[in-house]
């Protein structure tokens, strides 16, 4: 008996040509978080990945946690492997499912046969094994319809492979497939969900901060790289620019009008997002805005700050709830790090009286007043870069 | 160099208390519960620590029980006293401006059912004496107040709780808790008719990870942490050796307390006649405050800023408590001050070492804050 794991790449499985080029994308992410367990073989074949170790110490069942993670995985299940003959496949299932039947009072066998040379077909196999488990397990009872333990026999080219209930993958699409983009993280609780979703997508984030100390604090900053370190989980590493924004919020105060004055300074942090996604080679950036929710989030608002980007900005909350974002934060694990009240650079300086319906060309002229290009390179070439993982 | 003015926080360690902790994890290592010889030297050095605690309290030393902190001290007093007392009443009466680790425990017994009197502070933060014996009666089982607030530095009126206890007729335990004061005002706990006492050794250049709780002779306070027994069953668990006996040793090198307080009361003055001639610098601190806690308001700048841009210096300072990570003072809140007033509230902690040109370094800095963040 051999275990393994076997990974069902699902939405994967319908791409054309091109499907290679994602496994292959898949496989080196999974290689790359599993890295650290030992060393693995990797073989695809029947739009199924499986992983053997390599090495006696490489753990699969830490491994599992790892690939609960990765996205592009439907679905997972850790495996044992045997001939593609009777006997074997019930001495294997005995002996591997042991734990997980002991446990449960209702099963039901599934099989699937993809080599039809098999001398059995799927339902005596089904009715075979299941009275064999029974024997083996007597307190167990047969549930067809919602049992507990679905044991699973996969007759496959080369092998059998027999498991229990299949854990869910993260889904999505392998990250890095979809190219690269700059997300905005604030430190609040919508930016890292923001990132999440895009790398779900198949994008490989780098991220952009802004800070204004003394206004902000240093734990201000921890608490981006915590949540980073969280959404990394996912995504993979991270890179992460901090840049220092003080003298610019500086600038602005008194001189720009104060009704404006957030999104004057939400187009000034776009205009250097824009400029360090150039230089990474991003092709779109990530914001964690919310239609409605704030008063810079208003679709006059939000109109005023994408007239100067010059990528494609993606806003995946911005048909979401607070209710349904958070929800997703707590899946994630940010959800207790963003609620630490730390100020961050949007929230000081706030006008009391915002502009909720300004028009592009008022904000535009409230920023010619403060522009000045010099002092946003500074901010560029201040930015300080760390990898988060 | 530094300058650490959050001593309210927690202290540096002295050399003294360092010295004995190191020599306690290399050398005498051994479990004060062991029957072998290291051990046996180790029992040694806990009672040498228990005597020294003792002295400062001016108690006897089998009234000394070790805890793993203030915290801990006062959860085992609150929660000893209340289950002591629990057939001879119902009421519990503290104060709107406890510490959390007083405040929760009794909150909990509140929703157990006890019925909770929290005195009110008045502008100045001080409470009041006639309500302090209004609220006592018959039915009061407990009675904590701590000895001086962490945030403002008041002193409260500790010593004329145990008249309004006997003149009520009350069983009431009296429970102060006096890791502020500690070491910096006189504390005579059997003097003061105190039943229980608070204290913590990171206040007085102690290590972390000490505190301890006076207990009244004769008083058989039932423990809330269940285990090996130690400290005769009132906290079990193996004892911090290292930070108890630093604990001692800082406790040993206390100096005069009545010294201290005149000297600490001319740099207080001296910092209170700097700030007193900038503008839109108010103090909330009580005029009859421990002068080693001076609480003020720098209008328009929001603690947050005055603490960062002031840590950029690498001076030290905190807003309120720094038990409640980046939150606004409550005790402020509790005065009726303003909100803005709440808002650019920072808290100055000196110690014994704090020095004049620390002060003065201190204050040139706000003034710069004023100028450059003032809004």
């Amino acid at each position: 008996m051999q275990e393994v794991i076997l990974i069902k790449n699902g939405e994967l499985a319908l791409k054309g040509l091109n499907r290679s080029t994602f496994e292959d994308m898949l496989i080196k992410n999974i290689k790359q978080k599993t890295g650290r367990l030992g060393e693995f073989y990797f073989e695809k074949s029947q739009s199924t990945i499986m992983i053997t170790p390599k090495t006696a110490e490489a753990n699969l069942r830490e491994a599992c946690e790892d690939i609960a993670k990765i996205f592009g995985i439907a679905a997972f299940s850790l495996a044992a492997s045997c001939k593609k003959d009777f006997e074997d496949i019930k001495a294997t299932a005995e002996v591997f499912l042991a734990d997980e039947l002991f446990a449960a009072q209702t099963f039901k066998v599934e099989a699937k046969r993809s080599d039809k040379r098999f001398p059995m077909t799927s339902p005596e196999l089904c009715r075979e094994l299941g009275g064999v488990l029974l024997e083996k397990y007597p307190h167990l009872r047969v549930d067809v319809h919602d049992p507990e333990v679905t044991v699973t026999v996969e007759i496959r080219d080369n092998r059998a492979f027999v498991h229990g209930n299949q854990r869910r993958g993260a889904g999505g699409m392998p990250t890095g497939t979809g190219g690269r983009a700059m997300l905005l993280v604030s430190g609040g609780i919508d930016s890292p969900v923001a990132g999440w979703m895009m790398a779900k997508r198949g994008i490989k984030l780098i991220a952009v901060h802004f800070a204004s100390p003394p206004y902000t604090s240093p734990k201000a900053e921890m608490k981006v790289h915590e949540l980073l370190k969280k959404v990394a989980q996912y995504s993979g590493r991270i890179e992460l620019f901090t840049v220092p924004f003080t003298q610019i919020q500086e600038h602005m105060r008194g001189r720009c009008p104060e009704e404006f004055f957030t999104i004057v300074m939400r187009r000034l942090m776009m205009r250097i997002a824009n400029e360090i996604a150039e230089r990474e080679h991003c092709g779109a950036l990530i914001t964690g805005e919310s239609m409605g929710q704030v008063a810079s989030q208003t679709l006059h608002a939000l109109a005023c700050t994408d007239a100067v980007a010059q990528f494609p900005v993606f806003r995946p909350c911005i048909g979401m709830d607070k209710e349904e974002i958070i929800t997703i934060a707590r899946k994630i694990d940010t959800f207790d790090i963003s609620i630490q009240p730390y100020e961050d650079c949007c929230t000081i300086f706030t006008p009391r009286h915002p502009r909720t319906r300004p028009t592009i060309e008022a904000a535009a002229k409230a920023e010619a007043r403060v522009f000045d290009q010099a002092m946003l390179d500074e901010a560029i070439n201040g930015a300080e870069l760390k990898i988060i993982y | 160099m530094e300058i650490y003015l959050d001593n309210s926080a927690t202290t540096q360690t002295c050399a003294a208390a360092a010295d004995e902790a190191a020599k306690m994890m290399t050398m005498s290592y051994g479990n004060p519960s062991s029957q072998h010889k290291l051990g046996i030297e180790a029992l040694g050095h806990l009672n040498k620590a228990r005597e020294r605690i003792a002295t400062v309290l001016s108690c006897s030393d089998d009234e000394i029980f070790f805890t793993p902190s203030g915290t801990i001290a006062n959860n085992t007093a609150i929660f000893g006293a209340a289950a002591l007392n629990k057939r001879k009443g119902n009421t519990i009466v503290t104060t709107t401006i406890e510490h959390p680790s007083v405040l929760q425990p009794i909150g909990q017994l509140e929703a157990q059912g006890a019925q909770v009197i929290r005195l009110q502070v008045d502008r100045s933060g001080n409470i009041s004496e006639e309500e302090l014996f209004r609220a006592v009666n018959k039915n009061t089982i407990l009675v904590s107040i701590m000895a001086v607030n962490n945030e403002i530095g008041s002193i409260n009126p500790v010593h004329l709780v145990q008249t309004a206890v006997k003149r009520s007729g009350s069983p009431a335990l009296i429970h102060c808790d006096a890791v502020q004061a500690f070491g910096k005002i006189k504390l005579k706990p059997a003097q003061m008719g105190i039943d229980l006492m608070s204290v913590s050794s990171h206040k007085i250049h102690g290590p972390k990870g000490a505190g301890a709780l006076y207990v009244r002779k004769g008083l058989n306070l039932p423990p809330y942490i269940y285990g090996g027994g130690q400290e005769k069953g009132l906290v079990s668990g193996t004892e911090a050796l290292p930070a108890i006996a630093g604990f001692g040793a800082a406790a040993a090198a206390l100096p005069d307390v009545g010294m201290e307080q005149v000297k600490l009361s001319y740099l207080r003055e001296h910092f209170l006649t700097q700030i007193a001639s900038m503008p839109g610098v108010t103090v909330n601190s009580p005029i009859n405050a421990l002068p080693y806690i001076i609480n003020i308001s720098v209008l328009g700048v929001p603690s947050e800023v005055l603490i960062n841009y002031l840590s950029s210096f690498e001076i030290y300072i905190s807003a309120g408590s720094a038990c409640k990570r980046g939150r606004k003072s409550e005790v402020i809140r509790m005065m009726g001050l303003s909100s803005q007033r709440a808002d650019s509230a920072v808290r100055i902690s000196l110690s014994r070492f704090t020095t004049r040109d620390e002060l003065d370094r201190l204050a040139e800095k706000i003034n710069e804050a004023i100028v450059k963040f003032r809004r």
